[in-house]
């Protein structure tokens, strides 16, 4: 890398010159801010009216069904579209995924049939020639997936003891570091990446034989993206001159990806902070003013909150709605104990209040004890008007990942552009006790899935015999579930590989493998009634228990009861260990997750009856939370049971849902005086 | 420590209080109390021997468990009326305040008694180791008082005094009923009252809703309210301007009288009642 580049007068001097070290770039550069939201400022005109324009077209599309316009004839890569713009006067920041907003691309690596299923479903027939090539002539990463699943495995997977799995869609999760883009335009990236091909080992083991495949696919993706921006009129081959390019050339780096990728997740990472360097460069140059760098923040965001893809209605059961998780990281402490808050972070919150409210893109605030006050109150004022911001224990994971972490999804930490993670769905723990129970049958399908253990044929439950059982069952699940994500990402890399995303990474990438647990609620009060109190089977006429009947009362997970809350940690370290018992694709390290986001219903309707006096088709509780109305004794009780769970061994997340009404959040000030020799200012009437 | 034989009754435990007191406290709902307000939302917690028996050392063990989340609360006892078991009270705070843990009495005053000295002597104990008193008053004239709680309010005006002169801070509440406790001049003669208080830190209108009503058909208690609907919160927050105008025009009236403001200086920081 040749030192200095015009676009980086005056930004302080660091080894971010001389390697690719957007994190050195950040830390040598950003201004912590301390103050308040005073100096924000509101939508201006053309931001208004590209909004307005957006809600008439959403409004189309929600009369039109959910889908305004698909493409069946375009196969979607980096430059398969021309420009599309919804008003080129107005946007300050452009870019579309295909040529014109609201239309979804055709995106069949990851599936053929699900492409074609998306577009079926909304009424659009794909190009027969575009189906048949993919049938015959191309392999897609679902019917390679298939190729090598094993009968259990597919069975595992149709008796919904393993679902969502990524096995006829993208995989997604993956987060390319978009900001190399803006720092060192995509010119050095690609020489830094043409150097990384020059240097792989030379005797041409298969993993060799990867690498080298894989760094050139990432090169071509890096000229293609160039394309993207010659397509809008932008020169990106160079580093981004001030804050109105940085934004377009990090969007241009997230649009390449989209384009690529119909991910289950397609998330942006942590650009606040940095894109902040160069809005004080511009603002302390009088280049722009605070009113012109809200607007460029307001359109980005408005950009992000129109990336759309085609999917099923399956899809959008399993994922409860049709999220394209654009989760992008805010705040957060770093490790020289500065926080890293900066009017960046205050500009993105406050687009909820420019654009109004929005799911998309997931703002994610990286919640430290050591934020400043003022962010807070900030943070806490629009989460009360927008009710859409997620926070996330920067405390917790700054310890694993460091100061240049984000989130890919709802929880997935990941160092940016040094880590990623191969996404790998849930295990149904309580599908798999009643397998414990039942020797393997399937108490819905009645067929034998798991292995044809001895199943308990006691009348009453005895705990220690159920947990002899259970782990074993355990063991064997973690080794189907397991080797099913083996096939599907050597399978996704072969067929669906995320070259863009991967040539904004670093040569060499840790791989998380990650894992998840559904209903673990569910198994960990299962547990506790057989141990604490009578639980009676009830079997059908060929011995299969189908139901049961509870005895007595119990200590229930989500009450701050070690008893439970102990069981329900142990439960999660168990799997854990069990799933680290397994070979993984590529070295990946193993992870598991406790999430709320999907599934919940899905897997609850699937499930026979509980031990726990769950009913047959109820759903389970979302993610790591506690059974719907079985903790009684105050959200805290319910916090404090879920923050017993082990992080260490559910390294990719645990989410807990919390719902409660404004008004048991705290006083409201239109009945609350407080602080009255403030407030009362007794000279005026 | 060597544990207490001392256990107070206790109703139940709510682990996220953040409507009594400053930040999120452990609220301790004692059992039993002498009132009987007609909108009491609380009925379950009349009879003084319910309820589970406690030390105040199992009650600071659930506080400090989840001390991380309690770190701009504290703890906070309401009932029931927890005057009515003060010496385990007083434990109680006493163990807390040993802790650094912030003590709030959510109270209707009741049960103070100014003409006695075994009483005073109680009290005092109990205000020195009391951080904040959310102070209930349910209505300035005496009648209506009766009529609404069964009880003389005297001694619980009394008792406001009381707390100004122990310097203890309090913030006043009242319950707003439609037709009961929403008049002029009810709400005006309560502003003047607390606009003497110079220990006021903050005015807690409560708006009456009828979510208790359940409650008194499961015990099988005539509900005197049946009829009467929820305050709505305009007229909540309009109730609330009438008694903050009337304390400001005492706090004018006394500062001219007085030639300087009649009140002290703030006890704890005001940033607590925001």
């Amino acid at each position: 890398m040749a030192g200095q580049y015009p676009e980086w007068d005056q930004f302080e001097h660091g080894i971010w010159e001389r390697e690719i070290n957007v994190r050195d770039f950040i830390q040598k550069n950003y201004t912590p801010y301390d103050g308040d939201d005073s100096f924000l400022t509101g939508p201006t005109d053309a931001t208004r009216q590209l909004w307005a324009q957006v809600m008439e077209l959403s409004k189309q599309e929600r009369e039109a069904g959910g889908v305004l316009d698909m493409d069946t004839r375009v196969i979607s890569t980096i430059t398969s579209h021309g420009p599309g713009y919804l008003n080129k006067e107005l946007e300050t920041i452009v870019g579309f995924q295909t040529d014109k907003p609201f239309k979804r691309a055709l995106q069949p690596y990851g599936g053929i049939r699900m492409a074609v299923k998306a577009c079926q479903e909304n009424g659009y027939e794909v190009d027969p020639e575009i189906v048949e090539f993919f049938t015959v002539h191309r392999k897609t990463h679902n019917a390679g997936v298939f190729d090598a699943y094993t009968p259990e495995m597919r069975a595992c997977r149709s008796s919904h003891i393993i679902t969502g799995l990524p096995d006829a869609y993208g995989r997604g999760r993956i987060i390319g570091d978009y900001r190399r883009v803006a720092l060192y335009g995509v010119d050095i990236l690609i020489e830094n990446k043409k150097d990384a091909l020059n240097t792989t080992r030379t005797i041409m083991y298969s993993d060799v034989i990867r690498e080298r495949e894989e760094i050139s696919e990432q090169i071509r993706a890096l000229q293609e993206l160039k394309k993207l921006g010659e397509i809008y009129g932008f020169d990106i081959s160079r580093p981004a001159a001030d804050v109105k390019e940085a934004i377009q050339w990090t969007y241009f780096g997230y649009l390449a990806a989209v384009k690529e990728q119909n991910g289950a997740a397609m998330s942006l990472g942590r650009t606040s902070t940095f894109l902040d360097i160069y809005a004080q460069r511009d603002l302390a140059a009088g280049k722009y003013t605070e009113e012109q760098i809200q607007e460029f923040v307001d359109h980005f965001i408005m950009k992000l909150r129109l990336i759309k893809f085609a999917r099923t209605p399956e899809y959008n059961a399993l994922f409860s709605g049709d999220p394209q998780w654009v989760t992008e990281s805010i705040g957060g402490v770093g490790i020289d104990g500065r926080h890293m808050v900066t009017k960046m972070s205050f500009r993105y919150l406050h687009t909820l209040e420019n654009l109004g409210t929005a799911p998309e893109p997931n703002l994610t605030v990286l919640w430290s004890t050591q934020l400043p006050m003022n962010f807070k109150r900030f943070c806490a004022k629009t989460s009360i008007q927008s009710s859409s911001i997620q926070y996330e224990n920067d405390d917790l994971m700054r310890i694993t990942h460091g100061d240049d972490y984000a989130i890919a999804c709802c929880v997935s930490s990941m160092r940016v552009g040094k880590e990623m993670q191969f996404f790998g769905a849930r295990a149904n723990l309580a599908k798999c006790l009643l397998y414990a129970i039942n020797g393997g049958v399937d108490e819905i399908s009645k067929k034998q899935v798991g292995p044809k253990f001895r199943p308990i044929t006691s009348e009453y439950l005895d705990y220690d015999e159920v947990m002899e059982k259970f782990q074993d069952m355990m063991k064997w699940l973690a080794k189907v579930y397991v080797n099913a994500l083996n096939i599907i990402h050597y399978m996704h890399d072969k067929y669906c590989y995320e070259r863009l995303q991967m040539a904004l990474h670093d040569r060499r990438v840790t791989r998380w493998f990650a894992t998840g647990i559904a209903g673990l609620s569910v198994v960990a009060d299962s547990l506790s009634a057989i141990r604490y109190a009578k639980v009676k089977t009830i079997r059908d006429e060929n011995g299969i228990v189908v139901d049961y009947e509870i005895e007595g009362d119990f200590p229930k997970y989500g009450n701050d009861d070690d008893r439970v809350d102990q069981m329900a940690a142990q439960l999660v370290h168990d799997f854990m260990g069990y799933v680290r018992g397994n070979h993984t694709y590529r070295n990946g390290i193993p992870t598991t997750s406790i999430l709320t986001i999907t599934s919940n219903v899905v897997y609850g309707k699937h499930t026979g009856s509980t031990p726990d006096g769950r009913k047959a088709g109820e759903p389970f509780a979302p993610g790591a939370n506690p059974m719907h109305k079985r903790d009684t004794h105050g959200a805290v009780a319910s916090l404090a049971s879920v923050a017993k769970l082990p992080f260490k061994d559910a390294q990719d997340g645990i989410s807990n849902t919390f719902s409660i009404i404004p008004d048991a959040l705290g006083k409201s000030t239109q009945v609350f005086t407080g602080d009255l020799d403030v407030d009362l200012n007794l000279d005026e009437e | 420590m060597r544990e207490s034989k001392l256990t107070g009754r206790i109703h139940s435990l709510e682990s996220f209080g953040t409507v009594d007191g400053p930040g999120i406290r452990l609220v301790v709902f004692f059992q039993g109390c002498p009132m009987r307000c007609r909108y009491c939302h609380n009925p379950d917690t009349w009879a003084p021997d319910g309820g589970t028996e406690m030390t105040a050392e199992a009650i600071i063990r659930e506080f400090e468990k989840n001390k991380a989340f309690y770190r701009e609360g504290g703890i906070t006892a309401t009932g029931g009326e927890p005057l009515q078991q003060i010496a385990f009270l007083t434990e109680l705070f006493t163990l807390a305040h040993q802790k650094g843990i912030h003590t709030c009495l959510d109270t209707s005053g009741i049960l103070f008694h100014s003409q006695d000295p075994a009483v005073l002597e109680r009290f005092d104990r109990l205000a020195a180791v009391t951080d904040l008193v959310l102070l209930d008053i349910k209505h300035m004239d005496p009648d209506e008082h009766r009529k609404l709680t069964g009880h003389d309010n005297t001694e619980i005006l009394r008792f406001a005094r009381y707390l100004e002169e122990k310097q203890v801070p309090v913030w006043i509440r009242h319950v707003v009923v439609p037709g009961i406790t929403d008049g002029q001049e009810e709400l005006t003669r309560l502003g003047d009252f607390i606009g003497g208080l110079g220990n006021l830190k903050a005015l807690d209108v409560l708006p009456y809703h009828t979510m208790g009503e359940a409650k008194y058909k499961q015990l099988g208690i005539a509900y005197s309210l049946a009829g009467v609907p929820a305050m709505d919160r305009e007229q909540a927050a309009a109730c609330r301007k009438v008694i903050l105008k009337a304390l400001q025009a005492r706090r004018r009236k006394d500062r001219e009288e007085n030639g300087k403001e009649n009140r002290e200086k703030p006890l704890t920081s005001g940033e607590n009642a925001i």
